[in-house]
């Protein structure tokens, strides 16, 4: 079971939940940036959330199936065809052996999650199959894919066999076939190029001077083209420390606004290093950071002021949708 | 009993931390230690993990597990929310520490090929201090220095202890590659890179002790709390360690 990679796209790395429990060894966590999207891409062909999934960043790869695959694609729309054909996104595909999934040019977003049934059979490192580009470490030999790799595949879940039986006799001439709905799109996060992202007061807020807190509520930051897996770089209206105070270094998290000295704030992502000494401004809300990984470079965001409660009940909310999107599948394919 | 600390922050939703001080020294470092361990020893369902640092130490948590062990009921206004479930759990078990329990320190010593082209700046932190090459080199392994916390980079240490005589200021412009295992000097501080990254210390020797061991358990040779020492070593004893010579 191997699927070969034609060509690479600009960043294709395998990523998973991530890797925790060694950040005290100043081993950073990763995973998927959008880990919405990871996790329905892998609910969709019933897999379990922790396998890994093919986190593809604006330009995709052209891939070629060799065997039958049940695949799904969640995220940015990438505009994906399967030998020509536009395929659907957020469900279950059947992909025929032969066929080559290709991408376009990003609709919406910037990242999209190829998930496969059964998941990918790449060893993994230090619990977690994220790639960790820095060290070398994980994912498809420690790096992102290049020309002539072969991605090797584990055999499909017991549930996602049922799937592609029951698929595969859908439209036997076509190289794919998917069924006719979709994960709603009321469970699907809005992926506006400028979205408005909830955060909550970090712990050196008030340290800002008053017209920095205004200014980060008030105004557009833009999205510069130094972001990456690591952090978001933003520029805006610089924001200043009332009075300069020194900070230890401490943890940071998915989603810390730190704001170092010159005032324009960063925004820590999965690959973000474990601990930080600029004071954190504020944090991003867990359920809001899917939207924020698919702001793509040079697109506005707006912070609005959320409390915890408002922070926890939405990613609860998250965590009922994606519950009911697994129940819905398994009830489709009994 | 219980274990006194500065205040408890939330980092979002999904993180807590512990401050136990606001200074960089070993009694806040031994404290931070005590916890840390404690924790790991009482971890509760949801825990993910425990990150020591300087003055704090902050646990992370899933707050979907956590919710699913603890909060019963399915409306939104009366369930108990993970934050208020974890915060109050970390405060009871604070209340109930003992602070005696700090865990004895190991002794590393880690060998250093000075100079030459495995630490090219040798020469130039000589001539920043006013000291000889041979004196940098006494000085820098003649201290014993403390690893605080792991950060920056995978078993990269923050250690204490660097003799200020041997203080040297960042590269005005910072080298593109560092190559694993080499030791610098930024300011008043040392350490050592584990891995290839770019970076703007003063470089003045390399280790051939791998710190970044991905297969092992920890996957680091150093650890906080570990004290350090380092000792030098000539090129063709660094070549044999990492298998040349």
């Amino acid at each position: 079971m191997t699927i070969q990679v034609r060509r690479p796209g600009l960043l294709s790395t395998l990523q998973d939940l991530g890797r925790y429990g060694y950040q005290k060894y100043g081993v950073m966590a990763g995973g998927a940036m959008d880990g919405f999207a990871h996790r329905a891409a892998n609910r969709l062909v019933g897999n379990d959330d922790a396998e890994a999934t093919l986190e593809m960043t604006v330009t995709g790869p052209v891939l070629y199936f060799e065997e039958p695959a049940l695949i799904s694609l969640c995220g940015s729309d990438l505009s994906p065809r399967i030998d020509g054909i536009p395929i659907p996104s957020w469900r279950p595909i059947y992909v025929r052996a032969g066929g080559t999934l290709q991408f376009g040019s990003a609709r919406e977003g910037c990242r999209c999650y190829l998930a496969v049934s059964g998941g990918f059979n790449v060893p993994p490192r230090m619990n977690s199959c994220s790639t960790y580009l820095r060290a070398g470490l994980g994912g498809f030999e420690g790096r992102a894919l290049q020309a002539d790799d072969r991605l090797l595949l584990k055999p499909a879940t017991s549930l996602g066999k049922r799937m592609m039986r029951r698929l595969s006799e859908q439209s036997p001439e076509a190289p794919f076939s998917a069924p006719a709905w979709r994960v709603s799109y009321e469970m699907v996060p809005d992926y506006k190029a400028n979205p408005e992202i909830r955060v909550m007061p970090g712990g050196q807020y008030h340290w800002l001077e008053e017209a920095g807190r205004k200014a980060f509520f008030e105004s557009e930051f833009k999205v510069l083209p130094q972001s990456d897996r690591m952090g978001y770089r933003l520029s805006g209206t610089p924001l200043y420390m009332a009075k300069p105070q020194e900070l230890l270094s401490e943890p940071v998290a998915f989603g810390t606004v730190q704001v170092p000295p010159d005032g324009h704030p960063i925004v820590l992502m999965a690959d973000r290093q474990t601990t930080g000494g600029y004071p954190k401004v504020a944090q991003v809300m867990t359920a809001d950071l899917p939207l924020l990984a698919q702001a793509s470079i040079g697109s506005r965001i707006r912070f609005r002021l959320v409390d915890l409660k408002e922070a926890q009940a939405a990613l609860l909310r998250t965590e009922w949708n994606l519950d009911l999107l697994q129940l819905s599948i398994q009830m489709f394919f009994q | 009993m219980g274990i006194q600390y500065v205040d408890m922050t939330r980092l979002g939703d999904s993180a807590i931390i512990i401050r136990l001080g606001n200074r960089i020294d070993e009694e806040t470092h031994t404290k931070v230690r005590a916890l840390s361990r404690y924790l790991e020893n009482h971890s509760f369902e949801g825990m993910v993990e425990v990150i020591p640092a300087y003055a704090s130490v902050t646990v992370v948590y899933d707050p979907v597990r956590i919710f699913r062990t603890t909060g019963g009921s399915n409306s939104l206004e009366e369930i108990r929310y993970p934050y208020e479930e974890v915060e109050s759990r970390l405060k009871n078990l604070l209340d109930h520490l003992q602070e005696d329990n700090v865990p004895d320190h190991r002794v590393v010593e880690i060998p250093v090929c000075y100079g030459e082209e495995l630490g090219p700046d040798l020469k130039h932190v000589a001539g920043m201090t006013g000291w000889s090459a041979e004196e940098v080199i006494r000085i820098h392994a003649g201290t014993e220095y403390l690893v605080y916390m792991l950060g920056f980079a995978p078993g990269f240490p923050y250690l204490g202890g660097m003799d200020k005589r041997i203080a040297a200021p960042r590269k005005p412009t910072p080298r593109l590659s560092i190559p694993p295992g080499t030791v610098g000097i930024a300011g008043e501080q040392t350490g050592i890179y584990p891995i290839e990254t770019p970076g703007g210390w003063q470089l003045i020797g390399r280790t051939p002790l791998p710190l970044f061991l991905p297969d092992k358990e920890p996957p680091t040779l150093l650890e906080a709390g570990d004290r350090i020492r380092f000792y030098p070593i000539t090129r063709k004893e660094y070549d044999r360690w990492e298998g040349r010579g």
